[in-house]
């Protein structure tokens, strides 16, 4: 399990635009790097985050080893409707970490 | 000292020497700007990037290469018939010339997408935004890093 965090309002009215901004801890390793004896460190990486909201996808990344450790995200959605999102972290393993949040629209 | 004795010994600290050598040797293939414009050309196609409507923010001195914050504008309305669908970033000299690709919708309601990237060294990013239409639009900064995103273990 890994550590994730979601900055998003809890309430919007319908037609707002809304800021999401995302991190997760994740190392990013490249791939490129050779520990302190000289062997390759195994590349680590988390290649796509998509995000859904009431079952539709709103933002999707690719993200490659030029990507930031913990990688962040700050994007916008329309406000809808009263939904669920589901913010999903798959690495090159296949490992997925999924994060849910509500908003409420009025 | 009999001669075969000497050519093993030799042998042996050439055999040495390059152990050496390749552990010195970065596992990247050399970075470089025709690798970024091989991989802008995979995804463009033979359309030419305008400059224009896309705005990439990002600070000119960076003094860490391992975090440097970006974020990427599009001037959109972000409706059905008019939207951003890709944003790229390209770097031309890190050991990959692909750095985050964002897929955007009209859903988004505003063409503003934000992350963080590594620079292995100063460098001129570029970002591009495909539109629904097919247009191709681009801009570009100079970063200078004073620290740069560290290739070996730290």
């Amino acid at each position: 399990m890994r550590t994730a965090r979601i900055a998003m309002p809890k309430t919007a009215r319908k037609g707002d635009i809304v800021e999401i901004k995302t991190l997760i801890i994740h190392p990013m390793e490249t791939g490129f790097r050779r520990d302190d004896v000289g062997r390759p460190v195994p590349r680590d990486i988390i290649g796509l985050f998509t995000v859904t909201y009431a079952g539709t996808e709103v933002f999707r990344m690719d993200l490659f080893p030029g990507v930031a450790a913990n990688p962040f995200a700050a994007f916008t959605t329309i406000a809808t409707e009263t939904g669920e999102f589901v913010f999903t972290w798959t690495d090159d393993k296949g490992v997925a970490h999924v994060e849910k949040m509500t908003l409420t629209v009025s | 000292m009999d001669k075969t004795q000497l050519i093993d010994r030799r042998d042996a600290l050439r055999a040495t020497g390059a152990i050496v050598l390749a552990s010195l040797v970065p596992l990247p293939a050399a970075a470089s700007p025709e690798a970024m414009t091989a991989a802008m050309q995979k995804i463009l196609g033979t359309a030419t990037p305008k400059p224009g409507r896309i705005k990439l923010d990002i600070t000119p001195l960076a003094e860490n290469g391992n975090s440097v914050p970006v974020t990427v504008t599009v001037d959109s309305p972000m409706t059905q018939a008019d939207h951003v669908k890709t944003i790229y970033l390209f770097s031309p000299e890190n050991p990959a010339p692909d750095v985050v690709r964002f897929h955007l919708t009209p859903r988004a309601g505003r063409a503003r997408v934000q992350t963080s990237v590594r620079l292995a060294t100063t460098q001129r990013v570029q970002a591009i935004a495909v539109m629904s239409d097919g247009s191709a639009w681009s801009d570009s900064a100079e970063v200078i890093v004073t620290l740069s995103a560290c290739l070996d273990a730290g």
